[in-house]
């Protein structure tokens, strides 16, 4: 499958992710899985990317390789213009600790430490923790709607909040993009619908989201849905020029 | 630096706090083996002080020949009462002593047991016959007045040097100088000197010769003469007995075995078959003393690290668990950007501040317990402060080094493993 890029044209915004002919195959004794098999694909400043698939089409290696918690068999990972698909450990730790924001399903955040301490695990590791990074956990807090509750424990917040955890934390390091592994998956419609509003708000300040789903009413939330299938991009879609673009945004306003 | 340090070891703590008991468990552990091993070096060093105490005071340099009752005397009391079982070193002994050893101090003394009498005090106790050597020799000094001297010994003289106890004892409200002390019905002694206060049990027949009164030499062959008779049970025995102890001090440490050696072949030869002599060399069990003290030590050594050994597995055990549970807390760390080694230290920290707590309070334990032992037992126990550190710093050495197997595990996990692990 060829190239798929979101932006058609002259896009004037920068590229910050961009996987060339990306394959990732997988010995299973014999037989060789290509899990993916030459994907190529484009994210652009601001881009809000869904990624969709039936399971077995990719989805998750392709998440894994994104996220810089794996590297491509074969083909380029670049991230802000840096080719990292043959990093070491090391440097590869350092890419998610910089230019990655996570986002998982179950909100994985660490049961023993309270909201502020959570906010500042992304900075630790870089040893960036201190007064400034107090102040950024407090503003992202109150960004996502969690002001007063810096000193509680994750299991003393219910599952929206403690997305929304998550969601700050993603933003601690100031990302090159957000990656959401189905994001909404252990959350209620309502919360979902939350959360999802949430992403929405954080556009104007230029965030970039790439989340992977098999959800279609999350999937066309996002601008874009690239369709795996066997390991290839099946199709992108601009939801956008969509009539379920419309549909979505009446319910947003009844 | 010490900012992060300072917050991996709060981390470390409120992990542990997630599993109070165990990590407690795990904790008393450690905290029994370092508690144990400054209380067994507390009570080795106690003891072996106080016998290394009391070998020294016999004196290094010295070799005490003693007259012991022989073993066949019991039965042969009842063969006649009319002559008298001879025992024990001659006179003629203890010259050829002096003669093969001429650079030595050879001491005789005389022992025996009398009723002491002053006024209306009175004790049984030792009258010590003796030369002017022995202050020198058995390292005592008069408190106050003098000690006896070569005049006395030429005159016979009816003086006496009281221990301090015994003068406590006869003169408990006087001064006993120049008092008179009677034995028996008519002997009189005029009190010339008060020795110090010695407090050793390096006297004769388990007394100190601070319960004993000293008298010349030949003053105690004149009035007592050689042979003691003692009644027991309704018969009579009488006992012939030169001289009871031979004191013999060499010039240096060094000269010690020689003058062992010959001493030995001299008398102890002649004696050995009756076995009425027992040669003590002080600086001999002074090395045995000291060659059983750093056998102790390696037994203690091994005993130690087997213990530790044991803190070290428990440690090992809750850290693998540890790291199993918190398989997603790695995935999740590596994925926010931790790289491998911090969660090496992550984990690390975690087992070392588990063991030096174990260690802290096992320090605390270690220092009571000794105390205690003194208290019950009246058992001198000696803390140093070298093997207090050495405890906690092996404790915390443990911590680490069982902790590095299960740390390098966390780190080595593939982190997409991890976050998917429920």
């Amino acid at each position: 499958m060829g190239q798929a890029s979101p932006a058609e044209g002259n896009d004037p915004r920068p590229v910050i992710a961009e996987f060339v002919d990306v394959h990732r195959h997988y010995k299973m004794g014999d037989n060789v899985v290509r899990a993916l098999n030459g994907v190529s694909v484009q994210v652009r400043k601001g881009d809000y990317l869904a990624i969709m698939g039936r399971s077995g089409s990719g989805k998750s290696t392709m998440l894994n390789l994104l996220g810089c918690l794996d590297r491509p068999t074969s083909g380029e990972y670049r991230v802000g213009g840096r080719d990292v698909s043959r990093l070491d450990d090391d440097d590869l730790s350092d890419v998610r600790g910089r230019e990655i924001g996570f986002i998982f399903q179950s909100f994985n955040l660490i049961p023993q430490l309270t909201v502020l301490e959570n906010l500042e695990v992304p900075l630790f590791y870089q040893g960036r923790v201190g007064p400034a990074s107090r102040e950024k956990a407090e503003y992202l807090a109150s960004r996502v709607g969690l002001g007063g509750r810096l000193e509680h424990r994750p299991l003393e917040l219910s599952g929206g909040q403690q997305q929304r955890v998550a969601i700050a934390r993603a933003l601690m390091n100031d990302p090159l993009f957000l990656l959401a592994d189905e994001a909404t998956g252990n959350l209620d419609s309502n919360t979902e619908r939350e959360i999802l509003d949430l992403f929405d708000s954080l556009r104007p300040d230029g965030v970039t989201i790439v989340i992977v789903t098999h959800n279609p009413k999350v999937a066309e939330r996002a601008d874009h849905t690239l369709w795996l299938k066997d390991g290839k991009v099946e199709q992108l879609i601009d939801n956008r020029l969509t009539a379920g673009r419309d549909s979505a945004a009446a319910g947003d306003h009844p | 630096m010490i900012r992060d340090t300072m917050r991996m070891v709060q981390l470390g703590l409120k992990s542990l706090m997630l599993h109070k008991l165990r990590s407690s468990l795990t904790t008393a552990g450690i905290l029994f083996g370092v508690a144990s091993v400054i209380a067994m070096l507390a009570v080795g060093e106690g003891a072996s002080k106080e016998a290394l105490d009391r070998f020294r005071d016999m004196g290094v340099t010295n070799i005490l020949v003693r007259s012991v009752k022989p073993p066949d005397t019991a039965q042969s009391s009842s063969q006649s009462a009319m002559t008298a079982v001879a025992y024990g070193l001659l006179y003629l002994e203890a010259e050829l002593i002096q003669a093969a050893l001429p650079a030595a101090k050879v001491v005789r003394i005389r022992e025996v047991q009398r009723p002491l009498m002053r006024g209306e005090y009175f004790k049984t106790t030792i009258v010590v016959g003796t030369e002017p050597g022995f202050l020198e020799v058995a390292n005592m000094k008069a408190r106050e007045g003098r000690w006896l001297s070569e005049t006395d010994e030429l005159r016979l003289s009816n003086v006496c040097v009281l221990g301090a106890s015994i003068a406590q004892t006869l003169f408990p409200l006087e001064n006993p100088m120049d008092q008179t002390v009677l034995t028996g019905t008519d002997d009189r002694y005029r009190v010339v000197g008060v020795l110090d206060y010695q407090g050793r049990a390096a006297g004769p027949a388990g007394t100190t010769y601070d319960e004993c009164m000293f008298i010349p030499m030949s003053t105690s062959r004149r009035r007592f003469g050689e042979e003691v008779s003692t009644s027991s049970g309704g018969s009579f025995k009488r006992e012939r007995i030169e001289l009871n102890e031979v004191k013999v001090k060499v010039p240096g440490s060094e000269d010690v075995q020689t003058a062992a050696r010959i001493i030995r072949d001299l008398v102890g030869e002649a004696h050995k078959a009756q076995s009425d002599v027992e040669i003590t060399v002080p600086l001999e069990l002074l090395k045995q003393e000291e060659a059983s003290k750093r056998m102790f030590n390696i037994v203690l050594a091994v005993i130690a690290s087997i213990s530790l050994l044991v803190g070290g597995i428990g440690i090992m055990n809750v850290m693998l668990a540890t790291v199993t549970e918190r398989t997603r807390e790695i995935g999740i760390r590596r994925a926010l950007g931790a790289k491998k080694h911090h969660i090496v230290q992550q984990f690390l920290v975690e087992a070392g501040v588990l063991s030096a707590l174990g260690g802290l309070v096992g320090v605390g334990l270690g220092l009571i317990v000794p105390r205690l032992i003194t208290l019950w037992f009246q058992q001198l126990t000696i803390v140093q402060w070298p093997h207090v550190l050495l405890a906690f710093g092996i404790s915390a050495a443990v911590g680490v080094v069982f902790g590095i197997y299960p740390a390098w595990r966390a780190a080595n996990m593939d982190p997409v493993e991890a976050l998917r692990h429920e």
